[in-house]
């Protein structure tokens, strides 16, 4: 076993100071030394997008990045999206379209689309198609996840 | 006067409400199995030999690691059913002495952290003595194959025969015989979270809680006790939020047993949590058939009789509890689907090949048997020179109830009225002319039709009638409104993404006049909720929501009298509304609070009328109901790649009376997704040694968005005798008539070629090789 | 699916980058930039380095500029550096064009060219750009550093000219003059994936008739190339549907596919077809 690094993940404001493996991944430490369970693994390579969280800025994989390699960035993930009970314009637009069922891949929807959107807002709806087909859901059909995306899109655009 | 003791009708049932489940989901709290955190982790070693003989297993020397040889009192995971030539044959926990597919878990390492269990499991050596593996069920029932359990020489493990009287006579004077040799691939359910369990040993009671990503709870309690020879009582299995399961974690997971075995042993906490390799390759699998079926038709195209042999490759072992032969044998069951046909024979198998087990997955067998029976219908057609539409509508049931060749009860339905909505929004003629102007500039565009019944919500009676030892027929729920005027139903039942806290809530509080927001729905926790099956086979909705209008029922009889009591009035003049019971026409008026704190802590004032408290039981068990639908698509074949775009999905169902339409049309949307991506993309492949190829998300592919169109739906609502909400089950449905659209409209965009895409999915290899062949041949 | 343990070296300069790489490729060592190959890679334990030298925070190789009539890109460059057409003149247009089709976005934030380029998947779409393109590829390695060609750098599934101890330090892109054509195709079964088969091309008209057509195929064979036989076909001719099918054939029979269990190689020479016909009439 590898010896334990010393990092701080800055995760929704909180400084989270903890030690471990360079293998760690930013997701299992997110999950496990940082206790926000609400960024989910579905995959570990890449390709389902439920762990999906922000990292300065940007919609990353979580699975696809170590621990070590964002010592000292700001993350950001589901738990930070409301404001205390007021919730993000793409909470609200997923609950009033029905965009999700079982909730395992939303938080990973959740964070792309508003990572994606908070860089690029003025994506027309085809782009975000694309955007969209980056991570997987098993239960919507995604019907109902691209509604909420565009019409959370237009109230993000309208905000401003 | 309108009668009062309706209260305020349907306030709440057929309304799309927001679901309750929501807030919790979108913010990121809600709790899944992997979320807990435990003592100790398990990795298992897996075996990377499809068939053979262990011979050595060393495991490092300073570390923690089970095999068979410390599991001798555990049982062998052994389902039964009692008919159709059942083998009982036994699913060990841990391989023991033999392998039987690629994935089997062979030894267990245990650390303190997932990294480090599976640093163990790297260096444990495993020596096995590989024998040629058997992977195509025809292989496995060929003369000579080896077989692969002592309890079955020809490896056949369940067979259903089946004949009506006067087959022969019918069948000899048909005018024209139509068939088909289908074949169905291998599929993985693929539920976004991957399955997982959590055993943990309470010092202080020397019980265990289980939690696990399990679609039925309170079976795999029943199970884990019995395997494992300790009182169920010692055990409270816990679902959490599941993230979906489709059919997948139905079945037990013999790594539940295990960490359970542990927990005991060690007294201490065990997790294990499955990886997207490990459900890709040794989860549960599916829909792995050949299906050979002729249909006997007279001159006027009406169908006379069906032949079937149905042979359903099962992979190593028979999962828990529905055993292997819920495929073989609901495809016998179902075949003739939607048609009035009077006459059936067919040969259902199961067969067991070195290969990962199957289970069920969404729709069972019927995504295939519907696919295989109408691509025969559109191949009658085309014998015939009629429209494919016109062939359904000719032979379509239309009279209910009606009586299947195998002695199903079909309920009232709309087969042909779906038909012809689907058939309205569609526009065929327009379409058509499309289709023709397209052609000319070598785009292939193609219309598919599916009609099909789903059947639903059917009881104990229905699993009786396969002969197996567990029947998962009714629901129980208990309905309690605590002193403080809260409301809490509490469920056997085990939603896992289908909105059942939502719509239960509707139901109750319609019967009771309260808010929905008001009513909590307890459910996947053997500790807090009784006895009862699960959420599976599209039955939750109308078993459990049957049992929890029952009981809802009983509810309101007892706020009545207590209301009539406390009001000095008539029962038939009380009104539940809006929290309050009041006396119909005027403001007298007393709340649902108040009336349960009376019947807590005032009992003495009802004078030994009521009993006291607040907690009433539904039970629930109905015959079963078929909902139905017609699928539509417009796909446009790509000749030169073989790829296939759905340009357009259509659906046309009828569920009986919705008591949420948002989440009935979720629940279709995601059926219809899953049934293009098995149409087209699914497909578990194993290669000659027995590994499989597809262990990547990347390589086993369900669709993105960009793969599913938008799907346009139209309901109907029947409402049903056969069930007391009106209502039908409807979560299988979307998966099950899709794929038969999706490759009828390929066949459809093909004509011009000449060639018949009868096997799923069809894969743009798949496809170029069809067209390929026809190519050289000309 | 839990990565065997490593050791990360964090450089902050090429030097000491290159240093690192000298000390640890022989045991076992490989370069860290992206990771949105390698991390799914060392999950699955497919590869499993003792030692991982992390490129990420040496911040001269964020470099992405234009000197003389070349583009450089530093080998922390991600790919969605491109979603815009920020690079001027069509050779911007075609990397915007190109990027589009590189998996998925949050891929693409992390992703990197250099990193796609050394990773040399065959189906890689930056593989087949630098091939398509003549790019140089600039390796350093401690005490030196060396140019290959594009032509010269792909070997086979996964392999390329670096050596063990060299870091791909840069790729360089000639600018494309602004009459230039260029048509990018690939297959896939579902959005994001890699691609069975694609195809870049690229070619100028001088009166009326195509000049300098490049023609690159990715995906098909163990690593991308461009394909002579098709260029001859179109240098001198008039762009038409005859022309780009006469190439696109010229391209399926020159290519020897890969063979794997469930992409045939009969299949995937058609879709070489397919690819380079539409590559071309889309460029047209």
């Amino acid at each position: 076993m590898s010896e334990k690094m010393s990092i701080t993940l800055n995760i929704n404001g909180l400084n989270r100071p903890i030690k471990v493996e360079s293998r760690r991944t930013l997701a299992d430490a997110i999950r496990e030394d940082c206790g926000q369970t609400g960024t989910h693994i579905g995959c570990e390579h890449g390709v389902c997008g439920a762990c999906t969280v922000i990292v300065n800025g940007e919609p990353v994989r979580s699975c696809l990045m170590y621990a070590v390699q964002a010592d000292g960035k700001k993350i950001r993930t589901v738990e930070g999206l409301a404001r205390g009970d007021e919730l993000h314009p793409m909470q609200r637009a997923f609950m009033e379209h029905h965009g999700l069922q079982c909730g395992f891949c939303t938080p990973g929807f959740l964070m792309l689309a508003v990572g994606v959107l908070e860089r690029e807002p003025d994506m027309s709806n085809d782009e975000l198609l694309d955007v969209l087909a980056s991570n997987l859901c098993r239960c919507t059909g995604y019907q109902n996840i691209i509604k909420a995306v565009w019409a959370a899109a237009a109230e993000m655009r309208g905000s401003k | 006067m309108t009668a009062p003791t309706k209260g305020s009708g349907s306030t709440w049932v057929g309304r799309a409400i927001r679901r309750l489940e929501d807030p919790a989901l979108v913010m990121g709290q809600g709790r899944f199995t992997a979320d807990l955190t435990a003592a100790h982790w398990v990795r298992f070693a897996r075996s990377s030999v499809a068939a053979g003989v262990i011979k050595k297993i060393s495991a490092p020397d300073g570390t923690m690691v089970i095999t068979a040889a410390d599991l001798k009192n555990v049982k062998p995971i052994r389902p039964m059913l009692s008919k159709f030539d059942y083998r009982p044959i036994g699913y060990p926990v841990l391989a023991d002495g033999v392998v039987r597919f690629a994935g089997e878990c062979i030894a267990a390492a245990v650390a303190s952290t997932e990294e480090e269990a599976e640093d163990i499991v790297d260096r444990i050596e495993i020596e096995i003595d590989a024998n040629k593996p058997l992977i195509d069920s025809l292989e496995a029932v060929a003369s000579g194959a080896p077989s692969l359990h002592p309890e079955s020489h020809d490896n056949v493990i369940v067979q259903g025969q089946v004949k009506t009287e006067g087959f022969d006579a019918v069948w000899n004077g048909a005018h024209k015989i139509v068939e088909i040799a289908a074949r169905s691939r291998r599929q993985n359910a693929t539920p976004m979270e991957p399955r997982g369990g959590h055993a943990a040993y309470d010092k202080s009671t020397g019980r265990v809680t289980l939690t696990c990503t399990t679609q039925m709870p309170h079976l795999v309690r029943t199970a884990i006790a019995d395997l494992l020879d300790f009182p169920e009582s010692d055990l409270r299995v816990v679902a959490p939020d599941v993230g979906g399961g489709f059919g997948q974690k139905m079945s037990l997971a013999p790594e539940y047993v295990l960490l359970v075995w542990l927990a005991l042993k060690h007294r201490s906490s065990f997790a294990w949590t499955e990886d997207r390799r490990e459900n890709l390759i040794a989860s549960f699998h599916s829909r792995d058939q050949h299906v050979s079926l002729e249909g006997a038709f007279d001159a006027g195209g009406n169908l006379l009789a069906l032949s079937a042999d149905i042979l359903s490759n099962i992979g190593a072992y028979s999962c828990y509890p529905t055993t292997c032969g819920v495929e073989p044998l609901m495809a016998m069951a179902e075949m003739p689907g939607p048609y009035d046909v009077r006459q059936y024979m067919c040969r259902a198998r199961g067969v067991v090949t070195n290969t990962c087990p199957m289970a069920p997955y969404r729709g069972v067998s019927r995504p295939v048997i519907t696919f295989t029976l109408e691509r025969l219908m559109d191949k009658a057609a085309a014998a015939f020179g009629i429209d494919p539409i016109d062939i359904r509508r000719r032979n379509l049931i239309e009279k209910f109830p009606y009586t299947s060749a195998m002695g199903l009860v079909f309920d009232e339905a709309t087969y042909k009225e779906t038909l012809e909505l689907a058939v309205e929004h569609i526009n065929v003629p327009a379409f058509r002319k499309r289709q023709q102007k397209a052609r000319a500039k070598q785009k292939y565009l193609g219309l598919g039709f599916a009609t099909f019944s789903e059947r639903t919500g059917y009881g104990s009676p229905a699993f009786a009638a396969r002969g197996m030892a567990i029947t998962p027929g009714w629901e129980n729920v208990e309905l309690t409104i605590d002193p403080s005027g809260f409301v809490e139903l509490r469920i056997g039942s085990s939603p896992h993404g289908q909105g059942l806290r939502t719509t239960l809530a509707q139901i109750v509080a319609d019967e009771i006049g309260v808010e929905p927001q008001r009513i909590k729905v307890i459910h996947g926790d053997t500790d807090r909720t009784p006895y009862g099956w699960g959420t599976f086979a599209s039955r939750s909705l109308v078993i459990a929501g049957g049992a929890s209008l029952i009981a809802a029922q009983n509810m309101r009889a007892k706020l009545i009298k207590i209301a009539s009591h406390m009001l000095e009035a008539e029962d038939a003049d009380i009104v539940l509304e809006e929290g309050v019971a009041k006396v119909f026409g005027t403001d007298h008026a007393v709340s649902i609070a108040t009336m349960a704190r009376e019947a807590y802590h005032q009992t003495h004032r009802f004078k030994g009328k009521i009993e006291p408290g607040m907690t009433e039981r539904g039970s629930y068990d109905p015959p079963g109901t078929f909902s139905n639908a017609c699928h539509v698509a417009i796909v446009e074949v790509d000749v030169k790649t073989g790829k296939v775009t759905v340009e357009r999905f259509l659906a046309a169902e009828d569920a009986g009376r919705l008591i949420n339409p948002m989440i009935a049309d979720g629940q279709v949307h995601g059926g219809i997704a899953q049934g293009i991506g098995n149409a087209l993309l699914e497909e578990i492949v194993y290669d000659e040694t027995g590994n499989i190829l597809t262990s990547t998300l990347a390589d086993y592919m369900p669709p993105t968005c960009r793969e599913i169109p938008a799907i346009e739906l139209h309901h109907l609502e029947t409402h049903t005798s056969f069930t007391n909400l009106k209502a039908k089950g409807l979560g299988e449905g979307g998966a099950i008539g899709s794929p038969a659209a999706v490759i009828n409209a390929i066949n459809d965009a093909l004509t011009p070629f000449g060639i018949s895409i009868d096997e799923m999915p069809a894969t743009p290899q798949r496809i170029r090789a069809a067209l390929r062949a026809k190519e050289r041949a000309q | 699916m839990k990565a065997a343990s490593f050791f990360r070296h964090v450089p902050k300069t090429v030097e000491e980058a290159v240093a690192l790489l000298a000390e640890f490729a022989p045991q076992d060592g490989r370069v860290l930039a992206g990771g949105q190959s390698l991390v799914p890679i060392m999950a699955f334990r497919l590869a499993r380095p003792a030692h991982l030298i992390d490129i990420n925070e040496v911040a001269s190789l964020d470099k992405l500029t234009i000197e003389g009539d070349r583009l450089v890109i530093g080998a922390c460059v991600r790919h969605a550096a491109f979603h815009k057409p920020d690079v001027p003149g069509p050779l911007g247009q075609l990397l915007a064009t190109v990027v589009r089709n590189i998996a998925h976005y949050p891929i693409r934030m992390r992703g990197t060219m250099c990193g796609s380029l050394a990773h040399a998947d065959p189906a890689s779409e930056w593989c087949l750009t630098a091939a398509t393109l003549d790019a140089e590829l600039v390796a350093r390695k401690k005490g030196g550093k060396r140019v290959i060609p594009a032509a010269e750098f792909f070997h086979g599934i996964m392999t390329t000219a670096l050596a063990e101890d060299e870091l791909l330090a840069e790729v360089r892109f000639l600018l494309l003059p602004n009459e230039t054509k260029f048509g990018f195709q690939e297959f896939s079964r579902r959005a994001g994936d890699f691609a069975m088969a694609a195809s870049l091309t690229t070619f100028r008209l001088e009166g009326g008739k195509i000049t300098d057509a490049h023609v690159g195929v990715g995906g098909a064979e163990a690593a991308p190339r461009r394909i002579a036989e098709a260029e001859a076909v179109l240098n001198g001719k008039k762009p038409d549907d005859v022309v780009f099918d006469a190439a696109a054939n010229a391209a399926a029979a020159a290519v020897d596919p890969l063979d794997d269990a469930q992409i045939p190689p009969e299949y995937r020479r058609e879709l070489v077809q397919a690819m380079v016909y539409r590559a071309l009439q889309s460029a047209a």
